[in-house]
């Protein structure tokens, strides 16, 4: 097994570290936390794939730094909208927020 | 060809002149003419008479070539064009002269009878647009123009017979008129269809060449349905039920539309057809038998009618029929002769049937009449000169045309027609007569205030009498002279062209049946003068001695009672059904099952809406996990 493979490995734990805290967590902060970690699993799959592969061009780094800059935007407003929806609710458990139910 | 411009300029005027008159009447008349509405609807009309006068003139001076001028076309479509054309000849000529004068004369008397009416300027509008629909209807020389006309002249009957539309009876009378009519037009336009599909026009001059290649089954078919036209527009039986009840309309209208232009109309369309209809001998026969069983049917219901106007109603239809007697037994012009002369003696009978209700403050049963002779003169004169007429006793116009029709009968072997028009005849003369005496002889059984205040009718209404009985009394002898051979004959050769004439022998059959039916008339009289004036207590008699007899005449042969009871019902019973099953639960069930259907799918799907974004974000997770395995496996293999 050559490096690439324990990258990738790396990358996949943690993007379903990720998406098990987005599924499961309450805290809308941690699960906005846990996006973030997403993000960087698939940065982290990115820049290993272009680092190992030649045929990659260093397209996979260009990637990441589209993601890392999309990355910083989603958080600002994410926690704007949080913040705003707190102050209307008094509160960032996700299960309370249940207007739309059927 | 000589002339030929100034025909097409009078026939232009007699067709739009009435149209303007209508139009320029409906929109001003209500604001600006009121009750000098009247004014412009009678000057034009009394244009369009002159016109048809000169437009006949010049049929008599042209008698081999008929005026034929295609305006412009109508219709242009692929192989079907229809164009605005008109044709004059000897059978137009003829109509247009019933229609033109006695058209103006019913107008001049409108304005006596109708006088400050709240509808004034509506009725002479109307009776303006009947004028053009029926001059449409007569100068048209295709079907298609033809039935434009005779759409007209039946939405002019509906909007005149309910002209009091407030009175229930009479918008309802206006209904059964236009219903019943639809009946008899569906089977013109079938006929129309028919004659396009196997000749491939319209136009009279195209249709009767191709008369004789036209395969015998498809011809009578042809002319039977062009007759179920003619049998609603001229009430024959059983199409007749409109007729009588159309005399809720104000009198001159029963006097132009339901008398005398009309109702002709089907009778002048068979005439038409006359190269169809000789090619078909089944179909000829069918005509008489139905002219002949209205004829006497309804002269057996005239005589116990007590309005003054269902008597001439039913007359009419009696007389009606006669014409068809007289067209399906082959005796083409002795039958539009009749028509001719009734056209006048007719309309002079309505007229005065108006005036003496006029007279009378509106009272139309003869049972409270008698008496009138003395206070309104002129008014009986010129009835009985109509009655006279009607009756057919020499020298008066019904006499020549009647004995003519009933001559041909004879003389074609049709001895059973021949028999029932003569008992026809006979009834015809009773009920004239019963008529004339149970209304002007007598003592007077009104109430003594309308007693004081019967008066004769103004001159505007009595001149048109009077130059109505003019013909009346002579145009028989002056266009039916001699017998079989006279004037008219001659003069409708052209139209009738197949029909061989014999000379009338005087001494022998011809002299023989003419004194005959004269006598058979006077008896009728004779009887009529026993029942209403000598002994007057017999009418009751005999109707009690002959209940039967006597309810099945009162009650017009339960004719109403029959429609009412098959078509009528029945209808109504099927829409009913149609509403309470096909509509509520077939139609209604279908549409409310369909939302039914998605409420219970929405009901079972609500629960997957919890609201919870967590959720729906583990469905798309499940839904990814789910693509990524598919894919894994797909591609794997």
């Amino acid at each position: 097994m050559n490096a690439l493979y324990w990258w990738l490995t790396l990358a996949v734990l943690l993007f379903c570290i990720g998406a098990f805290g987005v599924l499961v967590r309450r805290n809308v902060i941690v699960v906005v936390m846990c996006l973030e970690l997403m993000l960087n699993a698939v940065n982290i799959a990115l820049v290993a794939i272009s680092n190992f592969r030649a045929g990659a061009l260093g397209a996979g780094t260009l990637f990441s730094l589209f993601i890392i800059t999309l990355a910083a935007a989603e958080v600002t407003v994410g926690l704007a909208i949080v913040i705003a929806n707190y102050r209307n609710r008094r509160t960032v458990q996700t299960d309370q927020y249940d207007e739309l139910k059927g | 060809m000589e002339g030929t411009q100034y025909m097409k300029i009078a026939v232009a005027l007699i067709v739009l002149l009435p149209l303007a008159g209508f139009i320029i009447t409906l929109l001003l008349g209500k604001r600006l003419f009121r009750a000098r509405s009247h004014i412009l609807p009678v000057a034009l009309v009394t244009v369009t008479a002159v016109l048809s006068v000169y437009a006949f003139e010049w049929v008599v001076r042209h008698p081999d070539t008929a005026f034929v001028w295609n305006a412009f076309s109508w219709v242009a479509a692929g192989r079907f064009t229809v164009e605005w054309g008109f044709l004059v000849d000897p059978l137009t000529g003829i109509m247009l002269l019933v229609v033109g004068i006695i058209g103006m004369l019913v107008h001049y008397y409108s304005i006596g009878y109708m006088k400050d009416d709240p509808g004034y300027y509506r009725f002479f509008a109307y009776l303006n647009l009947f004028m053009f629909a029926m001059f449409v209807l007569i100068l048209a020389n295709n079907y298609l123009l033809l039935f434009l006309g005779w759409e007209g002249v039946g939405l002019c009957s509906y909007l005149l017979i309910s002209f009091w539309f407030r009175k229930k009876s009479a918008s309802q009378a206006g209904k059964k008129a236009f219903l019943v009519n639809r009946v008899g037009d569906f089977g013109f336009t079938l006929g129309m269809f028919l004659i396009f599909v196997t000749t491939g026009t319209l136009q009279f001059t195209g249709v009767f060449d191709k008369a004789e290649m036209i395969g015998s089954g498809t011809l009578l078919w042809i002319c039977l349905l062009l007759f179920t036209g003619a049998v609603g527009k001229s009430a024959q039986f059983p199409l007749h039920v409109w007729l009588p009840d159309a005399m809720e309309g104000p009198t001159p209208v029963s006097a132009l539309i339901h008398a005398a232009t009309m109702v002709n109309a089907g009778v002048y369309m068979v005439a038409r057809s006359y190269p169809l209809f000789v090619q078909a001998h089944t179909a000829m026969l069918i005509v008489m038998i139905i002219g002949t069983f209205t004829a006497i049917y309804s002269a057996y219901i005239a005589i116990t009618q007590n309005d003054i106007k269902k008597v001439i109603a039913y007359s009419t239809i009696s007389s009606l029929g006669f014409m068809f007697m007289a067209l399906g037994a082959g005796a083409w012009a002795a039958g539009i002769f009749y028509l001719f002369a009734h056209g006048f003696f007719k309309g002079l009978l309505f007229l005065c049937s108006g005036s003496v209700i006029h007279a009378m403050g509106g009272e139309q049963d003869m049972r409270n009449m008698g008496g009138l002779r003395k206070k309104i003169p002129i008014t009986f004169w010129t009835m009985l000169i109509g009655a006279i007429a009607l009756i057919g006793v020499f020298p008066f116009a019904g006499f020549w045309a009647k004995d003519e029709i009933l001559g041909s009968d004879f003389s074609g072997g049709y001895y059973v027609v021949w028999a029932v028009g003569i008992v026809t005849a006979f009834l015809t003369a009773v009920f004239a007569f019963r008529l004339i005496f149970m209304t002007f002889f007598g003592k007077s059984r009104a109430s003594e205030e309308v007693q004081r205040h019967i008066h004769e009718s103004a001159k505007v209404m009595t001149i048109p009498l009077v130059l109505l009985a003019i013909p009346a009394a002579l145009l028989g002898i002056l266009v039916g002279w001699p017998p079989d051979t006279g004037w008219i004959h001659t003069f409708l050769q052209p139209v009738f062209f197949d029909v061989e004439r014999e000379k009338f022998v005087w001494v022998g059959v011809g002299g023989g049946l003419m004194v005959f039916s004269v006598a058979v008339a006077l008896l009728g009289v004779y009887v009529a003068y026993v029942m209403y004036i000598r002994r007057t207590e017999l009418p009751g008699r005999l109707a009690a001695r002959l209940p039967v007899a006597y309810e099945a005449s009162f009650n017009k042969m339960y004719m109403d009672q029959v429609y009412e009871v098959v078509p009528i019902r029945s209808t109504i019973a099927f829409a009913g059904w149609l509403w309470t099953f096909f509509d509520v639960k077939v139609i209604d069930g279908a549409v409310n099952g369909l939302a039914r259907l998605w409420e219970l799918l929405g009901e079972r799907l609500r629960p997957l809406q919890t609201g919870r974004v967590q959720n729906y974000a583990f469905s798309i997770f499940a839904g990814m996990l789910v693509l990524v395995v598919v894919l894994a496996w797909v591609w794997g293999s």
